[in-house]
């Protein structure tokens, strides 16, 4: 994209930029180990190995040269922000077709790394959510929740069991070591048991100190890291500062009736919130270009969220609002373009 | 003239011209209605019908028609053919008829068939005309029947399921469990599924009438260079 001068040549290569994104996630990775175990270890490599060789067939397909575009290291984050995003006792296939739809479908099919409208992790966690929304809920219940509930806790090789041979051990079912999301059981709660917004704070299913149980320490990690992110300037502050910002004031000015709507902070530090600010709308390739188009961008991206979240019908909405403002960068980016130094701002006959 | 042609009229309607996947015309019927095998053949037999009868009797009248009112006519034509062909599933195919419900009416907005009145039919004599509408609706249903295909299987696992609202309880045996305990992809029977499945089989029509023109070319060169050693 055209941006207006001074150009500075980065020294910083692709390679570099993504490997210092995955640095970034490995607190918000260790948090979900400590709360959800260790299935995502073996997750993330199951689709590190799949973006691998899907990213090579479609290389091969292309008649493109492998190595460059392999040890650029965007299959790989891809697969990571997508494995982040589902639950950790996903099915084995279901990971396997989040993660090839995202590199064949969403990244290949449009002409491949650099010229992709829709960000691949979240078309593939699009399609995963549309195609089985039964198993995309089975999220495992956090480890700080298992005493205050008769929730059991599988170990690695149970949940290993499960994930590759659908097996559970016996008398259990997959109700009684899932539990639903503090998002998930706040609509729930909120929509159709009519329940006050205290009422289920003094349950202790749904809030934690600030945010939702549990998540709020992944959000905390997730920020951290993108934090660091920001300040190594490998992301810029226009988008997650927009988004957040738009969330927290929707969240202000319709959550007036505090017994039926969540709090600003409950916004956001729930559900995938951080990880979609710092790093899930702030891709290079798909995101607004210009600082004012970022900030817009940003802000559509947290208005949408607040609207799935609050009047929409699935518990989370920070990907199919991310994907529906893709659909705007093209003209965000046209309509923000900065002014050129000395020249009239009113366009001239 | 080329066009009276018969093996022609056949070959532009199943392939060269096919209503979809090069004339793109009536997308709207396939992305609805391909979601199982059944329903596509149920929905493409009706239009294969339509598009014969349409065809025949505009061509009967195309030399009595004014050119400046021959659409308006055309469409009363189309429409009343279409109107009697859903009383007839309505009394015979009931249960398809409900699963297909407005989608049978709408065969009216096919733009193939309008297209294939005002473009063949309008300017060729009554047989011709009546081949053509029989070829351009089997190119038709063929796409439909691939379509369905892809997305029964994927999405269900099966293939010709519910066969007996087409042929009754006795040809039950035609359906097929290709997977057992499948999951179901749910992507496949929905909207997006229809528009990824169809962009796909347009991909792979792309690359065979590629592949053709490539031999046809190289041919053409082995024959050019024969000739100019022969002389």
């Amino acid at each position: 994209m055209i941006r207006s001068s001074p150009y500075i040549l980065q020294k910083t290569t692709l390679q570099q930029i993504m490997l210092k994104v995955i640095y970034a996630l490995i607190p918000g990775i260790l948090v979900y180990i400590y709360f959800f175990g260790w299935a995502i270890i073996s997750n993330l490599l199951l689709a590190i190995g799949v973006a691998l060789i899907t990213e090579s067939i479609a290389l091969l397909l292309r008649k493109r040269p492998l190595k460059p575009y392999l040890s650029d290291g965007s299959a790989i984050l891809t697969s990571i922000l997508l494995t982040l995003a589902i639950p950790s006792i996903a099915p084995w296939w279901m990971i396997v077709i989040g993660v090839s739809f995202s590199i064949l479908i969403a990244k290949h099919v449009y002409g491949g790394l650099g010229y992709n409208p829709f960000n691949p992790a979240m078309v593939g966690y699009i399609i995963l959510l549309v195609s089985f929304p039964l198993e995309m809920t089975h999220w495992v219940t956090p480890i700080n929740m298992i005493e205050h509930t008769d929730k059991l806790l599988l170990n690695i090789t149970q949940t290993l069991q499960y994930q590759f041979f659908n097996l559970l051990p016996t008398h259990t079912n997959i109700d009684a070591i899932t539990m639903a999301t503090p998002l998930d059981e706040l609509k729930t709660a909120l929509n159709s048991s009519a329940k006050t917004v205290s009422e289920i704070k003094d349950e202790g299913m749904v809030y934690g100190y600030i945010g939702g149980i549990a998540w709020e320490w992944l959000n905390i990690a997730y920020l951290i890291g993108g934090l660091w992110l920001i300040q190594q300037r490998i992301i810029s502050w226009h988008i997650p500062i927009g988004f957040l910002s738009a969330l927290f004031l929707m969240a202000l000015f319709f959550g007036t009736d505090i017994d039926q709507s969540a709090s600003p902070l409950f916004h956001l530090f729930s559900g995938a919130t951080m990880l979609g600010a710092f790093f899930i709308a702030t891709d290079p390739i798909t995101a607004a270009t210009t600082p004012k188009g970022r900030i817009i961008f940003g802000a559509g991206i947290g208005i949408l969220v607040y609207i799935i979240r609050t009047w929409g019908g699935y518990p989370d909405g920070v990907a199919f609002a991310v994907l529906l403002m893709n659909m705007l960068v093209p003209l965000l980016d046209y309509y923000t373009q900065p002014k050129v130094f000395g020249h009239d701002s009113s366009p001239k006959e | 003239m080329n066009n009276l042609n018969y093996p022609t009229i056949a070959l532009n309607g199943l392939w060269h011209n096919n209503p979809i996947f090069v004339q793109m015309l009536g997308l709207c019927p396939l992305l609805a209605v391909s979601n199982t095998v059944v329903n596509a053949l149920g929905l493409g037999l009706a239009t294969i019908f339509v598009l014969m009868l349409s065809n025949f009797s505009i061509s009967l009248i195309r030399n009595i028609v004014r050119a400046e009112i021959r659409l308006p006519i055309f469409v009363l034509i189309i429409a009343s053919i279409v109107t009697a062909i859903e009383l007839i599933m309505q009394a015979w195919f009931h249960d398809l008829y409900q699963i297909l419900g407005i989608f049978i009416p709408l065969i009216v907005t096919n733009c193939s068939i309008v297209g294939r009145a005002e473009g063949f039919a309008s300017k060729n004599p009554p047989l011709p005309a009546l081949w053509d509408g029989f070829m351009t609706g089997c190119g038709f249903t063929l796409a439909l029947i691939l379509l369905g295909t892809m997305r029964e299987i994927i999405g269900f696992g099966t293939f010709f399921s519910q066969a007996h609202l087409m042929f009754g309880e006795s040809m039950n045996w035609l359906t097929i469990q290709i997977f057992e305990n499948y999951h179901g992809f749910l992507l496949a029977i929905l909207p997006p599924g229809a528009f990824i499945g169809l962009a796909f089989i347009l991909a792979g029509k792309n690359i065979i009438d590629r592949k053709i023109k490539n031999i046809k070319q190289k041919r053409s060169v082995i024959i050019l260079q024969q000739t100019s050693i022969n002389n």
